[in-house]
Protein backbone atom coordinates (compact mmCIF):
# COMPACT_ATOMS: atom_id res chain seq x y z
CA UNK A 1 0.00 0.00 0.00
CA UNK A 2 1.26 3.24 -1.33
CA UNK A 3 1.97 5.46 1.78
CA UNK A 4 0.16 8.60 0.29
CA UNK A 5 -3.51 6.63 0.78
CA UNK A 6 -3.06 5.63 4.28
CA UNK A 7 -5.83 7.83 5.33
CA UNK A 8 -8.31 6.57 2.30
CA UNK A 9 -11.42 5.32 3.65
CA UNK A 10 -11.21 1.47 3.38
CA UNK A 11 -12.96 -0.24 0.98
CA UNK A 12 -15.37 -2.85 1.28
CA UNK A 13 -12.62 -5.57 0.61
CA UNK A 14 -10.68 -4.01 2.61
CA UNK A 15 -12.87 -3.95 5.51
CA UNK A 16 -13.20 -7.66 5.83
CA UNK A 17 -9.78 -7.99 6.92
CA UNK A 18 -8.96 -10.77 4.74
CA UNK A 19 -6.59 -9.32 1.80
CA UNK A 20 -4.87 -7.45 4.83
CA UNK A 21 -4.13 -10.82 6.79
CA UNK A 22 -2.93 -12.79 3.41
CA UNK A 23 -0.41 -9.74 2.95
CA UNK A 24 0.79 -10.29 6.73
CA UNK A 25 0.65 -13.94 6.16
CA UNK A 26 3.01 -13.47 3.28
CA UNK A 27 5.89 -11.61 4.47
CA UNK A 28 6.16 -13.91 7.86
CA UNK A 29 5.43 -17.07 5.56
CA UNK A 30 8.19 -15.61 3.31
CA UNK A 31 10.82 -14.86 6.05
CA UNK A 32 9.98 -18.61 7.77
CA UNK A 33 10.48 -20.58 4.19
CA UNK A 34 13.64 -18.07 3.59
CA UNK A 35 15.05 -18.64 7.14
CA UNK A 36 13.99 -22.80 7.49
CA UNK A 37 15.37 -23.28 4.13
CA UNK A 38 19.25 -21.76 5.13
CA UNK A 39 18.96 -23.52 8.37
CA UNK A 40 18.10 -27.13 6.71
CA UNK A 41 21.10 -26.18 4.27
CA UNK A 42 23.84 -25.00 7.50
CA UNK A 43 22.36 -28.17 8.94
CA UNK A 44 23.25 -30.48 6.51
CA UNK A 45 26.41 -28.52 5.86
CA UNK A 46 26.38 -26.35 3.21
CA UNK A 47 27.24 -23.25 3.74
CA UNK A 48 25.59 -19.90 2.49
CA UNK A 49 26.44 -16.43 2.23
CA UNK A 50 23.21 -15.60 4.56
CA UNK A 51 22.38 -16.41 7.84
CA UNK A 52 19.09 -18.01 8.61
CA UNK A 53 18.66 -15.89 11.68
CA UNK A 54 20.79 -12.68 13.01
CA UNK A 55 20.80 -14.28 16.75
CA UNK A 56 24.74 -14.21 18.00
CA UNK A 57 24.82 -17.07 20.60
CA UNK A 58 27.27 -15.18 22.82
CA UNK A 59 29.07 -17.19 24.90
CA UNK A 60 29.92 -19.51 22.38
CA UNK A 61 29.86 -16.92 19.36
CA UNK A 62 31.33 -13.78 19.70
CA UNK A 63 29.62 -10.82 18.07
CA UNK A 64 32.20 -9.24 15.51
CA UNK A 65 33.25 -6.03 17.26
CA UNK A 66 33.20 -2.90 15.09
CA UNK A 67 36.84 -1.39 14.47
CA UNK A 68 35.91 1.54 16.68
CA UNK A 69 34.00 -0.45 19.32
CA UNK A 70 35.34 0.71 22.87
CA UNK A 71 36.52 -2.26 25.14
CA UNK A 72 38.43 -2.69 27.89
CA UNK A 73 41.30 -0.48 28.45
CA UNK A 74 44.93 -1.15 28.44
CA UNK A 75 47.90 1.21 29.07
CA UNK A 76 50.91 1.09 26.62
CA UNK A 77 54.12 0.42 27.19
CA UNK A 78 57.41 2.18 26.12
CA UNK A 79 60.21 0.25 24.46
CA UNK A 80 62.07 0.17 27.93
CA UNK A 81 58.86 -1.80 28.89
CA UNK A 82 58.09 1.58 31.55
CA UNK A 83 54.77 2.51 30.98
CA UNK A 84 54.30 5.53 28.45
CA UNK A 85 51.92 7.56 30.88
CA UNK A 86 53.62 10.57 32.41
CA UNK A 87 50.83 11.27 34.83
CA UNK A 88 49.72 14.55 33.29
CA UNK A 89 46.11 13.70 35.06
CA UNK A 90 44.49 14.44 31.56
CA UNK A 91 42.40 11.76 31.26
CA UNK A 92 41.36 11.48 35.40
CA UNK A 93 40.10 15.25 34.70
CA UNK A 94 38.32 14.46 31.38
CA UNK A 95 36.65 11.45 32.90
CA UNK A 96 32.59 12.43 33.58
CA UNK A 97 32.79 9.03 35.46
CA UNK A 98 35.72 10.53 38.04
CA UNK A 99 36.92 6.70 37.91
CA UNK A 100 39.96 7.26 37.27
CA UNK A 101 42.44 7.46 40.16
CA UNK A 102 46.05 8.68 39.86
CA UNK A 103 48.71 9.29 42.01
CA UNK A 104 52.65 10.35 40.24
CA UNK A 105 55.80 10.02 41.17
CA UNK A 106 59.24 11.10 39.99
CA UNK A 107 61.11 9.31 37.21
CA UNK A 108 64.76 9.18 37.31
CA UNK A 109 65.26 9.67 33.54
CA UNK A 110 65.45 13.97 33.03
CA UNK A 111 63.30 14.21 29.85
CA UNK A 112 60.39 12.86 30.91
CA UNK A 113 59.44 13.67 34.72
CA UNK A 114 56.71 11.62 35.69
CA UNK A 115 55.49 8.53 36.19
CA UNK A 116 52.05 6.94 37.73
CA UNK A 117 52.93 5.40 41.30
CA UNK A 118 48.70 4.37 41.07
CA UNK A 119 47.08 4.46 38.06
CA UNK A 120 43.35 2.73 39.26
CA UNK A 121 40.19 2.71 36.69
CA UNK A 122 37.03 2.03 39.05
CA UNK A 123 35.17 -0.64 35.50
CA UNK A 124 31.89 -0.18 38.25
CA UNK A 125 32.22 3.13 37.54
CA UNK A 126 33.99 3.77 34.28
CA UNK A 127 30.38 4.41 31.13
CA UNK A 128 33.01 3.50 28.13
CA UNK A 129 32.69 7.02 26.79
CA UNK A 130 36.63 7.17 26.07
CA UNK A 131 37.47 10.90 26.76
CA UNK A 132 40.33 9.47 28.73
CA UNK A 133 41.91 7.82 25.04
CA UNK A 134 41.16 11.58 23.82
CA UNK A 135 42.54 13.57 26.05
CA UNK A 136 45.82 11.33 26.62
CA UNK A 137 48.90 13.28 24.98
CA UNK A 138 51.30 10.13 24.93
CA UNK A 139 48.90 7.71 23.27
CA UNK A 140 49.16 5.92 26.81
CA UNK A 141 45.63 4.67 26.93
CA UNK A 142 44.04 2.46 25.03
CA UNK A 143 40.56 1.17 24.54
CA UNK A 144 41.20 -1.31 21.50
CA UNK A 145 41.47 -4.77 23.90
CA UNK A 146 38.45 -6.63 22.46
CA UNK A 147 37.83 -8.29 25.54
CA UNK A 148 33.77 -7.19 26.49
CA UNK A 149 33.18 -9.48 28.72
CA UNK A 150 33.71 -7.49 32.02
CA UNK A 151 32.51 -9.19 35.55
CA UNK A 152 33.20 -9.71 38.56
CA UNK A 153 31.21 -11.18 42.04
CA UNK A 154 32.68 -7.97 44.23
CA UNK A 155 33.20 -4.43 43.78
CA UNK A 156 36.70 -4.50 44.29
CA UNK A 157 37.36 -7.21 41.48
CA UNK A 158 36.52 -4.16 38.82
CA UNK A 159 39.13 -2.61 40.44
CA UNK A 160 41.86 -2.47 37.71
CA UNK A 161 45.17 -1.28 39.09
CA UNK A 162 48.46 0.15 37.03
CA UNK A 163 49.94 -3.49 37.06
CA UNK A 164 46.67 -5.25 35.62
CA UNK A 165 45.71 -2.29 32.78
CA UNK A 166 49.72 -2.67 31.79
CA UNK A 167 49.37 -6.14 31.30
CA UNK A 168 46.19 -7.32 29.51
CA UNK A 169 46.57 -9.14 26.80
CA UNK A 170 44.45 -7.57 23.71
CA UNK A 171 42.00 -9.74 21.97
CA UNK A 172 42.24 -8.29 18.62
CA UNK A 173 40.79 -11.08 16.68
CA UNK A 174 37.40 -10.51 18.29
CA UNK A 175 37.53 -7.21 15.76
CA UNK A 176 36.46 -7.32 12.46
CA UNK A 177 38.92 -5.78 9.98
CA UNK A 178 35.64 -5.76 7.28
CA UNK A 179 32.87 -5.52 9.16
CA UNK A 180 30.66 -6.05 5.64
CA UNK A 181 32.28 -9.49 5.50
CA UNK A 182 30.66 -11.09 8.50
CA UNK A 183 30.86 -14.75 8.06
CA UNK A 184 30.08 -17.85 10.09
CA UNK A 185 26.86 -19.31 11.20
CA UNK A 186 24.73 -19.84 14.11
CA UNK A 187 24.83 -22.59 16.55
CA UNK A 188 21.68 -24.40 16.97
CA UNK B 1 -17.23 -54.56 29.68
CA UNK B 2 -15.80 -54.73 26.19
CA UNK B 3 -16.59 -51.83 24.83
CA UNK B 4 -15.59 -50.09 28.00
CA UNK B 5 -12.68 -51.04 27.60
CA UNK B 6 -12.23 -50.26 24.02
CA UNK B 7 -13.91 -46.75 24.64
CA UNK B 8 -10.66 -46.64 26.91
CA UNK B 9 -8.41 -47.72 25.01
CA UNK B 10 -9.45 -45.08 22.20
CA UNK B 11 -9.31 -42.62 25.21
CA UNK B 12 -5.66 -43.39 26.17
CA UNK B 13 -4.33 -43.29 22.17
CA UNK B 14 -6.36 -40.68 20.81
CA UNK B 15 -6.37 -38.04 24.07
CA UNK B 16 -3.54 -39.03 25.69
CA UNK B 17 -0.70 -40.24 23.22
CA UNK B 18 -1.59 -37.63 19.94
CA UNK B 19 -3.82 -34.92 21.33
CA UNK B 20 -1.82 -33.95 24.66
CA UNK B 21 1.79 -34.48 23.03
CA UNK B 22 0.60 -32.48 20.04
CA UNK B 23 -0.10 -30.09 22.64
CA UNK B 24 2.81 -30.22 24.52
CA UNK B 25 4.61 -29.89 20.85
CA UNK B 26 2.73 -26.69 20.23
CA UNK B 27 4.58 -25.21 22.85
CA UNK B 28 7.70 -25.95 21.50
CA UNK B 29 6.52 -25.04 17.74
CA UNK B 30 5.04 -21.63 19.22
CA UNK B 31 8.65 -20.61 20.47
CA UNK B 32 10.73 -21.68 17.65
CA UNK B 33 8.23 -20.90 14.57
CA UNK B 34 7.72 -17.20 15.65
CA UNK B 35 11.80 -17.13 16.33
CA UNK B 36 12.25 -18.46 12.16
CA UNK B 37 9.25 -15.99 11.45
CA UNK B 38 11.28 -13.38 12.84
CA UNK B 39 14.54 -13.88 11.56
CA UNK B 40 15.69 -15.34 15.39
CA UNK B 41 17.02 -19.03 16.83
CA UNK B 42 14.61 -19.40 19.65
CA UNK B 43 15.13 -21.28 23.06
CA UNK B 44 17.80 -23.65 22.95
CA UNK B 45 19.33 -22.84 26.15
CA UNK B 46 17.67 -26.01 27.99
CA UNK B 47 20.35 -29.03 27.83
CA UNK B 48 20.28 -32.85 28.74
CA UNK B 49 23.87 -33.68 29.04
CA UNK B 50 24.69 -30.86 26.74
CA UNK B 51 21.83 -32.21 23.74
CA UNK B 52 20.06 -29.20 22.83
CA UNK B 53 17.70 -31.20 20.44
CA UNK B 54 16.37 -28.00 18.82
CA UNK B 55 15.40 -26.68 22.03
CA UNK B 56 12.80 -29.63 22.56
CA UNK B 57 13.68 -30.15 26.12
CA UNK B 58 12.13 -26.37 27.45
CA UNK B 59 8.49 -28.41 27.28
CA UNK B 60 10.57 -30.62 29.88
CA UNK B 61 11.68 -27.42 31.47
CA UNK B 62 8.35 -25.83 31.66
CA UNK B 63 6.63 -29.12 32.66
CA UNK B 64 9.09 -29.19 35.85
CA UNK B 65 8.78 -25.61 36.58
CA UNK B 66 4.89 -25.09 36.53
CA UNK B 67 4.78 -28.19 39.03
CA UNK B 68 7.27 -27.21 41.54
CA UNK B 69 6.19 -23.71 41.57
CA UNK B 70 4.41 -22.45 44.51
CA UNK B 71 0.23 -22.37 43.85
CA UNK B 72 -0.34 -19.42 45.41
CA UNK B 73 -4.00 -18.85 46.34
CA UNK B 74 -4.73 -14.77 46.90
CA UNK B 75 -6.23 -13.42 49.75
CA UNK B 76 -9.70 -12.77 49.47
CA UNK B 77 -9.91 -15.67 46.76
CA UNK B 78 -13.15 -18.19 46.60
CA UNK B 79 -10.71 -21.09 47.76
CA UNK B 80 -12.89 -23.45 46.86
CA UNK B 81 -13.91 -21.97 42.86
CA UNK B 82 -10.18 -20.88 42.38
CA UNK B 83 -8.83 -24.38 42.31
CA UNK B 84 -11.80 -25.55 40.34
CA UNK B 85 -11.94 -22.98 38.13
CA UNK B 86 -9.03 -24.11 35.69
CA UNK B 87 -9.83 -27.70 35.94
CA UNK B 88 -13.25 -26.74 34.85
CA UNK B 89 -11.22 -24.99 31.40
CA UNK B 90 -8.83 -27.77 31.38
CA UNK B 91 -11.76 -30.22 31.16
CA UNK B 92 -14.24 -29.07 28.74
CA UNK B 93 -11.31 -28.03 26.02
CA UNK B 94 -10.11 -31.75 26.46
CA UNK B 95 -13.94 -33.29 26.74
CA UNK B 96 -14.40 -32.14 23.15
CA UNK B 97 -12.46 -34.04 21.57
CA UNK B 98 -14.18 -37.41 22.63
CA UNK B 99 -16.76 -36.83 19.65
CA UNK B 100 -13.93 -36.04 16.65
CA UNK B 101 -13.91 -38.94 14.16
CA UNK B 102 -9.63 -39.56 13.78
CA UNK B 103 -10.96 -42.08 10.90
CA UNK B 104 -13.15 -43.97 10.16
CA UNK B 105 -14.12 -47.97 10.84
CA UNK B 106 -11.32 -50.12 11.81
CA UNK B 107 -11.83 -53.98 12.08
CA UNK B 108 -9.59 -55.65 14.38
CA UNK B 109 -10.53 -59.21 15.43
CA UNK B 110 -13.60 -59.02 13.72
CA UNK B 111 -14.95 -56.08 15.90
CA UNK B 112 -15.82 -52.95 14.57
CA UNK B 113 -14.39 -50.23 15.95
CA UNK B 114 -14.97 -46.98 15.27
CA UNK B 115 -12.22 -44.70 14.90
CA UNK B 116 -13.80 -41.80 17.41
CA UNK B 117 -14.19 -42.14 21.34
CA UNK B 118 -17.55 -41.58 21.68
CA UNK B 119 -20.02 -41.89 18.78
CA UNK B 120 -22.60 -39.35 19.43
CA UNK B 121 -25.57 -39.07 16.94
CA UNK B 122 -25.82 -35.42 17.99
CA UNK B 123 -21.91 -34.40 17.85
CA UNK B 124 -22.48 -30.97 16.57
CA UNK B 125 -24.55 -30.17 19.21
CA UNK B 126 -22.65 -31.84 21.73
CA UNK B 127 -19.59 -29.52 20.30
CA UNK B 128 -21.61 -26.28 20.92
CA UNK B 129 -22.09 -27.37 24.06
CA UNK B 130 -18.69 -27.95 25.33
CA UNK B 131 -17.55 -24.79 23.40
CA UNK B 132 -19.92 -23.15 25.70
CA UNK B 133 -18.94 -24.66 28.84
CA UNK B 134 -14.98 -23.54 28.27
CA UNK B 135 -16.42 -19.59 29.39
CA UNK B 136 -17.15 -21.15 32.97
CA UNK B 137 -13.84 -21.95 33.89
CA UNK B 138 -12.71 -18.74 32.35
CA UNK B 139 -15.27 -16.44 34.28
CA UNK B 140 -15.37 -18.59 37.61
CA UNK B 141 -11.29 -18.35 37.46
CA UNK B 142 -11.55 -14.52 37.03
CA UNK B 143 -13.88 -13.73 39.49
CA UNK B 144 -12.68 -16.05 42.27
CA UNK B 145 -9.45 -14.65 41.92
CA UNK B 146 -10.81 -11.13 43.48
CA UNK B 147 -8.77 -8.97 41.78
CA UNK B 148 -10.46 -6.08 39.48
CA UNK B 149 -7.94 -6.79 36.69
CA UNK B 150 -8.97 -10.28 36.79
CA UNK B 151 -12.73 -9.44 37.13
CA UNK B 152 -12.29 -7.29 34.15
CA UNK B 153 -10.52 -9.64 31.84
CA UNK B 154 -13.29 -12.40 32.45
CA UNK B 155 -15.80 -10.25 31.62
CA UNK B 156 -13.94 -9.39 28.49
CA UNK B 157 -13.12 -12.71 27.94
CA UNK B 158 -17.31 -13.86 28.50
CA UNK B 159 -18.49 -11.21 26.04
CA UNK B 160 -16.18 -11.78 23.18
CA UNK B 161 -16.88 -15.43 23.69
CA UNK B 162 -20.40 -15.73 23.84
CA UNK B 163 -20.28 -13.08 20.59
CA UNK B 164 -18.43 -15.30 18.50
CA UNK B 165 -20.33 -18.55 19.33
CA UNK B 166 -22.98 -16.94 18.00
CA UNK B 167 -20.78 -16.95 14.85
CA UNK B 168 -19.48 -20.67 15.04
CA UNK B 169 -23.05 -22.07 15.31
CA UNK B 170 -24.90 -19.92 13.05
CA UNK B 171 -21.91 -20.83 10.36
CA UNK B 172 -22.38 -24.18 10.86
CA UNK B 173 -26.00 -24.41 9.96
CA UNK B 174 -25.20 -24.27 6.19
CA UNK B 175 -22.69 -27.27 7.03
CA UNK B 176 -25.55 -29.15 8.57
CA UNK B 177 -28.26 -28.23 5.20
CA UNK B 178 -25.29 -29.02 2.99
CA UNK B 179 -25.05 -32.88 4.61
CA UNK B 180 -28.05 -33.50 6.13
CA UNK B 181 -26.92 -34.71 9.14
CA UNK B 182 -25.41 -33.28 12.81
CA UNK B 183 -23.32 -36.56 13.15
CA UNK B 184 -20.22 -35.91 12.92
CA UNK B 185 -18.97 -39.18 11.72
CA UNK B 186 -21.39 -38.89 9.03
CA UNK B 187 -20.65 -35.65 8.18
CA UNK B 188 -16.70 -36.45 7.58
CA UNK B 189 -18.05 -39.97 5.62
CA UNK B 190 -20.34 -37.80 3.61
CA UNK B 191 -17.00 -35.61 2.28
CA UNK B 192 -15.67 -38.74 0.87
CA UNK B 193 -18.16 -38.66 -2.06
CA UNK B 194 -17.32 -37.05 -5.28
CA UNK B 195 -19.29 -34.15 -7.02
CA UNK B 196 -19.53 -34.94 -10.76
CA UNK B 197 -17.51 -37.97 -10.72
CA UNK B 198 -14.28 -36.38 -9.63
CA UNK B 199 -13.80 -33.68 -6.98
CA UNK B 200 -13.86 -34.70 -3.51
CA UNK B 201 -17.16 -33.55 -1.83
CA UNK B 202 -15.47 -31.13 1.13
CA UNK B 203 -16.83 -28.68 3.12
CA UNK B 204 -14.33 -25.73 1.84
CA UNK B 205 -15.32 -25.80 -1.43
CA UNK B 206 -19.40 -26.58 -0.93
CA UNK B 207 -19.13 -24.04 2.06
CA UNK B 208 -16.38 -21.61 1.31
CA UNK B 209 -17.83 -18.67 3.30
CA UNK B 210 -18.51 -20.71 6.17
CA UNK B 211 -15.22 -22.24 6.20
CA UNK B 212 -13.74 -18.31 6.70
CA UNK B 213 -16.89 -17.34 9.13
CA UNK B 214 -15.72 -20.78 11.24
CA UNK B 215 -12.11 -20.23 10.96
CA UNK B 216 -12.17 -16.71 12.08
CA UNK B 217 -14.63 -16.94 15.29
CA UNK B 218 -12.88 -20.06 15.96
CA UNK B 219 -9.57 -18.52 16.55
CA UNK B 220 -11.49 -16.06 18.41
CA UNK B 221 -12.90 -18.51 20.84
CA UNK B 222 -9.35 -19.86 21.38
CA UNK B 223 -8.61 -16.31 22.92
CA UNK B 224 -5.06 -16.42 21.11
CA UNK B 225 -3.86 -13.57 18.99
CA UNK B 226 -5.14 -11.54 17.21
CA UNK B 227 -8.43 -12.02 19.52
CA UNK B 228 -6.40 -11.65 22.73
CA UNK B 229 -7.46 -8.91 24.29
CA UNK B 230 -9.70 -11.32 27.33
CA UNK B 231 -5.33 -12.39 27.99
CA UNK B 232 -2.90 -9.67 26.71
CA UNK B 233 -0.45 -11.02 29.12
CA UNK B 234 2.10 -8.37 28.44
CA UNK B 235 -0.24 -5.15 29.10
CA UNK B 236 -3.85 -5.26 29.82
CA UNK B 237 -3.67 -8.63 31.79
CA UNK B 238 -5.78 -11.08 31.51
CA UNK B 239 -8.41 -13.60 33.99
CA UNK B 240 -5.43 -16.11 34.91
CA UNK B 241 -3.49 -12.98 36.39
CA UNK B 242 -3.68 -14.45 40.09
CA UNK B 243 -3.08 -17.97 38.79
CA UNK B 244 0.69 -19.25 39.44
CA UNK B 245 2.48 -22.85 39.58
CA UNK B 246 -0.25 -25.56 37.69
CA UNK B 247 -2.71 -23.65 38.06
CA UNK B 248 -1.15 -21.01 35.11
CA UNK B 249 -0.15 -23.97 33.50
CA UNK B 250 -3.70 -25.95 33.09
CA UNK B 251 -5.08 -22.06 31.64
CA UNK B 252 -2.11 -22.01 29.48
CA UNK B 253 -2.47 -25.78 28.26
CA UNK B 254 -6.44 -25.13 27.50
CA UNK B 255 -5.37 -22.79 25.65
CA UNK B 256 -3.27 -24.74 23.09
CA UNK B 257 -5.75 -27.74 23.38
CA UNK B 258 -8.35 -25.13 22.66
CA UNK B 259 -6.12 -24.34 19.10
CA UNK B 260 -6.33 -28.24 18.35
CA UNK B 261 -9.49 -29.08 18.97
CA UNK B 262 -10.59 -25.93 16.84
CA UNK B 263 -8.27 -26.92 14.10
CA UNK B 264 -9.51 -30.69 14.52
CA UNK B 265 -13.01 -29.18 14.42
CA UNK B 266 -12.18 -27.20 11.26
CA UNK B 267 -10.86 -30.28 9.13
CA UNK B 268 -13.57 -32.41 10.17
CA UNK B 269 -16.21 -29.51 8.66
CA UNK B 270 -14.38 -28.65 6.20
CA UNK B 271 -11.42 -30.15 4.88
CA UNK B 272 -13.28 -33.60 4.68
CA UNK B 273 -11.78 -35.00 7.65
CA UNK B 274 -10.50 -38.04 7.90
CA UNK B 275 -10.81 -38.44 4.15
CA UNK B 276 -8.28 -39.64 1.61
CA UNK B 277 -9.53 -38.18 -2.14
CA UNK B 278 -10.99 -41.44 -3.77
CA UNK B 279 -10.02 -43.50 -1.18
CA UNK B 280 -12.81 -46.14 0.15
CA UNK B 281 -13.23 -48.56 2.51
CA UNK B 282 -11.82 -51.14 0.29
CA UNK B 283 -8.55 -48.97 -1.14
CA UNK B 284 -8.19 -46.59 -3.44
CA UNK B 285 -10.59 -46.32 -6.48
CA UNK B 286 -9.56 -43.36 -9.08
CA UNK B 287 -12.21 -41.64 -11.21
CA UNK B 288 -10.21 -42.64 -14.89
CA UNK B 289 -11.14 -46.56 -13.58
CA UNK B 290 -8.11 -47.34 -11.95
CA UNK B 291 -8.26 -48.80 -8.68
CA UNK B 292 -6.03 -49.84 -5.84
CA UNK B 293 -7.08 -52.86 -3.25
CA UNK B 294 -5.78 -52.20 0.35
CA UNK B 295 -6.73 -53.94 3.67
CA UNK B 296 -8.88 -52.53 5.99
CA UNK B 297 -6.15 -51.73 8.71
CA UNK B 298 -3.69 -49.71 5.78
CA UNK B 299 -6.95 -47.71 4.79
CA UNK B 300 -7.23 -46.57 8.72
CA UNK B 301 -4.04 -46.16 8.96
CA UNK B 302 -4.02 -43.78 6.04
CA UNK B 303 -7.42 -42.23 6.76
CA UNK B 304 -5.94 -41.91 10.44
CA UNK B 305 -2.76 -39.96 8.91
CA UNK B 306 -4.59 -37.96 6.20
CA UNK B 307 -6.34 -36.07 9.82
CA UNK B 308 -3.20 -36.02 11.29
CA UNK B 309 -1.61 -33.74 8.31
CA UNK B 310 -4.08 -32.18 7.74
CA UNK B 311 -4.43 -30.67 11.30
CA UNK B 312 -0.86 -30.15 11.43
CA UNK B 313 -1.29 -27.94 7.94
CA UNK B 314 -4.10 -26.30 10.01
CA UNK B 315 -2.26 -25.48 13.58
CA UNK B 316 0.74 -23.85 11.27
CA UNK B 317 -1.85 -21.91 9.76
CA UNK B 318 -3.22 -21.12 12.89
CA UNK B 319 -0.07 -20.01 14.75
CA UNK B 320 1.47 -18.31 11.51
CA UNK B 321 -2.06 -15.77 12.18
CA UNK B 322 -1.15 -15.53 15.46
CA UNK B 323 2.20 -14.57 14.92
CA UNK B 324 1.94 -12.23 11.85
CA UNK B 325 -1.22 -10.32 13.24
CA UNK B 326 -1.63 -7.51 16.31
CA UNK B 327 -4.60 -7.83 18.68
CA UNK B 328 -7.65 -6.15 17.98
CA UNK B 329 -9.23 -3.63 19.62
CA UNK B 330 -11.86 -4.56 21.58
CA UNK B 331 -14.57 -2.85 19.84
CA UNK B 332 -13.48 -4.06 16.19
CA UNK B 333 -13.62 -7.30 18.08
CA UNK B 334 -17.76 -7.06 19.11
CA UNK B 335 -17.98 -4.95 15.37
CA UNK B 336 -16.49 -7.88 13.77
CA UNK B 337 -18.46 -10.29 15.86
CA UNK B 338 -21.84 -9.14 15.55
CA UNK B 339 -21.84 -6.86 12.20
CA UNK B 340 -19.66 -8.27 10.02
CA UNK B 341 -19.30 -12.43 11.23
CA UNK B 342 -22.88 -13.15 12.13
CA UNK B 343 -24.81 -11.17 8.99
CA UNK B 344 -22.32 -13.19 6.73
CA UNK B 345 -23.30 -16.64 8.36
CA UNK B 346 -26.74 -15.79 8.14
CA UNK B 347 -26.40 -14.24 4.61
CA UNK B 348 -24.68 -18.36 3.82
CA UNK B 349 -27.54 -19.89 5.28
CA UNK B 350 -29.65 -18.24 3.02
CA UNK B 351 -26.80 -18.68 -0.47
CA UNK B 352 -26.78 -22.36 0.82
CA UNK B 353 -30.85 -22.60 0.81
CA UNK B 354 -31.26 -21.12 -2.06
CA UNK B 355 -28.81 -23.16 -3.77
CA UNK B 356 -29.93 -26.27 -2.19
CA UNK B 357 -33.34 -25.40 -3.58
CA UNK B 358 -32.71 -24.65 -7.16
CA UNK B 359 -30.02 -28.39 -7.36
CA UNK B 360 -33.10 -29.96 -5.43
S1 LIG C 1 36.07 5.58 29.30
FE1 LIG C 1 35.19 7.47 30.10
S2 LIG C 1 34.38 6.85 32.08
FE2 LIG C 1 35.77 5.22 31.48
S3 LIG C 1 37.73 5.80 32.39
FE3 LIG C 1 37.71 6.64 30.33
S4 LIG C 1 36.94 8.74 30.58
FE4 LIG C 1 36.44 7.61 32.46
S1 LIG D 1 46.19 11.37 30.00
FE1 LIG D 1 47.59 9.72 29.34
S2 LIG D 1 49.55 10.38 30.03
FE2 LIG D 1 48.11 11.65 31.12
S3 LIG D 1 47.74 10.52 33.03
FE3 LIG D 1 46.20 9.82 31.63
S4 LIG D 1 47.10 8.02 30.68
FE4 LIG D 1 48.78 9.12 31.67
Amino acid sequence: MNVHDKYKPLSWWDKTYIPLVIDGLAVTLRHFFRNIRLHILNVIGIKTKERGAVTYQYPEEMRPLWPRTRTLHRLMRREDGSPRCVACMMCETACPARCIYIVAEERPEVQIEKQPKIFNIDLGKCVFCGYCVEACPEDAIRMDTGIIDIASYTRNGMLLTKEQLLNIEPKVENYVSRPDLMEGQPIY
Amino acid sequence: MQALAEAAGKFVFFIGLIVLNIAAILTWVERKQSAVMQDRIGANRATIFGIRMLGMFHMLADMLKLFTKEFFIPMGARRFVYLLAPMISLLFALVGFAAIPFGDTLILGGREIPLQIANVNIGILYIFAVLGMAVYGVVLGAWASNNNYALLGGLRASAQMLSYEVAIGVSLVGVIMVYQTVDLMEIARAQGQLLWGWLPQWGILLQPLGFLIFMTAGIAETKRIPFDAPEGESEIVGYFIEYSGMGFGMYFLTDFLETILIASLTVTFFLGGFQVPYLYADGFHFPWGQAILLPNIAVAALQFLSFLIKLIVLLFIMMAIRWTLPRFRYDQIMHLGWKILLPASLINILITAVVLTIIG
